[in-house]
């Protein structure tokens, strides 16, 4: 009779006999037992048989050999005679187990000398078998994970938004990016009656299956609640109550949700221990601070309710931990300090998406292991631009009522962007703007000089404003309304004086009295119907408008 | 409209060297355009006739860089002559008053022609 023990565990030492091969030839077949007449071997780990086999050049005698071991024992009442340990690569894999020659004949010189070669054929060929059933298992392992993934991935992108909502006056912008195939995070907008919108962001602490499913049961329960409680407290306090009995052990969801009526831009909101929420005001960046515990946490539980105002221009951050919890290459945190600073350089728009997901990869550079899902939603409350200064002092006076603009007042954003300062990428903004005004009905000779006049201004932001500090933006917003076409060009030159258009001296120039140079903004001015410049603490904005008259109808 | 370097070529006509301009007139063509022109004037021509036919782009520095060649030329008594300007160059020539100092032609045979046949600005 002969066993070969198919594994020795590295860890535990546990031999058992799995596989029976042939005998030698000096080993006559026989009837052999059933496998399951063939009783586990357990070799313990700090057996002195362990050390010996390993080291053991050949078969060996059970009977004769002086040692204290257990398993010995075991084999002895087994009746085994020989044992010839299986080698690979320096590790014992098996054993190759033999009871009494059939003859009753002691094993000779010879059949040793064969189960020895047998043996050393045999040990690699038991290792690779090993492996292969290793990897199989790994393989079938993966294969489950893989398919775990795609039903959460499934789950996930049923339930997140397909688009963001189209708010007349208000452009919603959001991005999404899982760690892995799925992660915890998620983001909604929930129509409401009289016109109003639920904002939701929120991360499920874990990720894959579970998380998705908690994800995709609190957006049914908050998109259950909202529309018949309204109040952001009152949809959070019943989400909670509605998930704490049924949440998974070591799991819960942050959360916040608000309100936002898009006609006069007031905004009511709790939190449940989410990232709070950023805007860009003339005092700096502010946060919506609100109180509250995470959903599924404790049951019961109140959360405190805000109210904010967003004017026009602002624009409002509601993002997850996989911005701020980011880390570069030195181990560094990204931090709220960070996002905050870069919120207060940013003019805002819906190129502030763009602005800080750039900022993320230069802060983390390429090749960057993700550590968590980056959620970020920006609510950019459109300026009413292009306004005569007349018309900004009456809506400054008029600002808080809830009036409704006419379609001919009404702006319509064709373009937002930000552009690093480096020198060329005034060409880069002059084509993205061309591109944005393709369908505005002006004569060519306009839109050429519209092109001229970005492509200047656009230098000079990239030269004076910015300096050709490649990190600082250079941000364009194009828009459109029933009489002017408008392009907005914001750098970080704030604080410097404006500098007058003035008509260059063409005699001086030429005989040598002045630089040749000094026609930008003699050029833009000249390019466009009207010009103005704006100048803060921070920023440097400059507005073209080209008039749309009646004969080229303006907007198709 | 992507950016196109500058290059430029001469070609000797009568009296007049005629440059071939190719590309964007930006700062970028600043040493290209000073060399091209110092070479077209080595011989000492009357004229030099800027040909634009091919050239896409001209922003504020390529208006100084050709402020500052119509300035050498004026200095060295030498006629400066622009063809091939699209209608958007005309008018910005004209706002810059640089037509004034360099007469714009609708063709080559025109300029050289001295005829009196400018370039409309439609």
């Amino acid at each position: 009779m002969a066993t070969i023990l198919t594994r020795v565990r590295r860890t535990g030492r546990r031999a058992d006999r799995s596989d029976r091969k042939a005998p030698p030839e000096a080993a006559r077949p026989a009837p052999v037992p059933e496998r399951s007449d063939v009783p586990p071997l357990d070799i313990a780990p700090t057996d002195p048989l362990l050390a010996y086999l390993q080291s053991s050049p050949g078969p060996v005698d059970v009977e004769k050999l002086p040692l204290d071991s257990p398993a010995l024992e075991q084999m002895r009442t087994m009746g085994l005679r020989l044992v010839v340990p299986l080698v690979a690569q320096g590790e014992l894999i098996g054993l190759l187990n033999l009871g009494p020659r059939l003859s009753e004949q002691e094993y000779s010189t010879d059949d040793r000398k064969l189960l020895e070669n047998l043996a050393a054929q045999a040990a690699p060929a038991v290792r690779v078998a090993q492996l292969v059933r290793e990897q199989e298992a790994e393989a079938r392992r993966r294969e489950r994970v893989e398919h775990e993934l795609q039903v959460a991935q499934l789950i996930q992108q049923n339930f997140l938004p397909k688009t963001t909502p189209d708010l007349p006056g208000w452009q919603v912008a959001a991005y999404y990016q899982p760690q892995r195939a799925v992660g915890g995070d998620f983001y909604d907008f929930i129509d409401l009656p009289e016109g109003h919108m639920g904002l939701v962001i929120g991360d499920v602490t874990d990720k894959g299956v579970p998380a998705a499913l908690v994800m995709a049961a609190t957006r049914s329960v908050l998109r259950a609640a909202a529309p018949r409680l309204i109040a952001p407290s009152e949809v959070l306090a019943r989400v909670n109550d509605i998930m704490c009995p049924d949440m998974p052990p070591n799991m819960f969801v942050t959360c916040l949700y608000g309100v936002l009526d898009p006609r006069t831009g007031h905004f009511r909101y709790s939190n449940a221990g989410h990232n709070l929420p950023y805007t860009r005001t003339e005092d700096g960046v502010v946060e919506f601070r609100a109180t509250g515990l995470p959903l599924g946490l404790m049951a019961d539980m109140t959360y405190e309710e805000k109210e904010a105002d967003l004017g026009p221009g602002q624009t409002m951050l509601l993002s997850s931990d996989g911005l701020v919890e980011a880390h570069s290459p030195d181990g560094e945190m990204f931090g709220f300090p960070r996002l905050r600073q870069l919120m207060a350089e940013h003019p805002g728009g819906i190129s502030l998406l763009d602005h800080l997901l750039a900022e993320l990869r230069r802060f983390t550079g390429p090749g960057w292991d993700q550590e968590d899902d980056v959620t970020l939603v920006t609510l950019w409350r459109a300026s009413t631009l292009p306004m005569s200064h007349e018309e900004a002092g009456a809506a400054a006076q008029t600002q808080g009522e809830a009036t409704a603009p006419t379609d001919r007042e009404e702006s319509r954003v064709l373009a937002d962007f930000s552009l690093p300062s480096v020198s060329g990428n005034e060409r880069l903004a002059m084509d993205r703007v061309t591109e944005a005004v393709a369908d505005v009905q002006i004569d060519d000779s306009r839109r050429e000089r519209l092109k001229t006049a970005v492509s200047e201004a656009a230098m000079n932001a990239i030269e004076h404003g910015n300096k050709f500090q490649a990190e600082l933006p250079v941000a364009v917003m194009v828009s459109v309304n029933g009489r002017d076409l408008s392009v907005r060009i914001t750098d970080h030159g704030g604080g410097r004086q404006i500098p007058e258009a003035e008509t260059p001296d063409l005699d001086a120039k030429l005989e040598g009295l002045q630089t040749p140079r000094g026609w930008g903004l003699f050029l833009i001015k000249n390019m466009v119907d009207e010009m103005h410049v704006t100048s803060d603490d921070t920023h440097h904005t400059v507005d073209l408008v080209l008039h749309l008259d009646e004969a080229e109808g303006g907007e198709p | 409209m992507s950016s196109q370097q500058f290059q430029g070529e001469i070609r000797q006509r009568a009296g007049a060297a005629v440059l071939d301009l190719t590309g964007d007139i930006d700062g970028n063509a600043e040493q290209a355009l000073r060399a091209l022109y110092a070479e077209a004037t080595a011989g000492g021509p009357a004229t030099v006739v800027l040909n634009f036919e091919a050239v896409n782009y001209i922003n504020s520095t390529g208006i100084a860089l050709i402020v500052g060649l119509l300035a050498e030329a004026r200095k060295a008594r030498r006629a400066v002559l622009a063809i091939g300007l699209s209608p958007h160059y005309q008018e910005i020539f004209q706002v810059t008053r640089l037509a004034d100092f360099m007469p714009m032609f609708a063709d080559e045979e025109s300029a050289l022609a001295g005829a009196a046949s400018p370039a409309t600005t439609s």
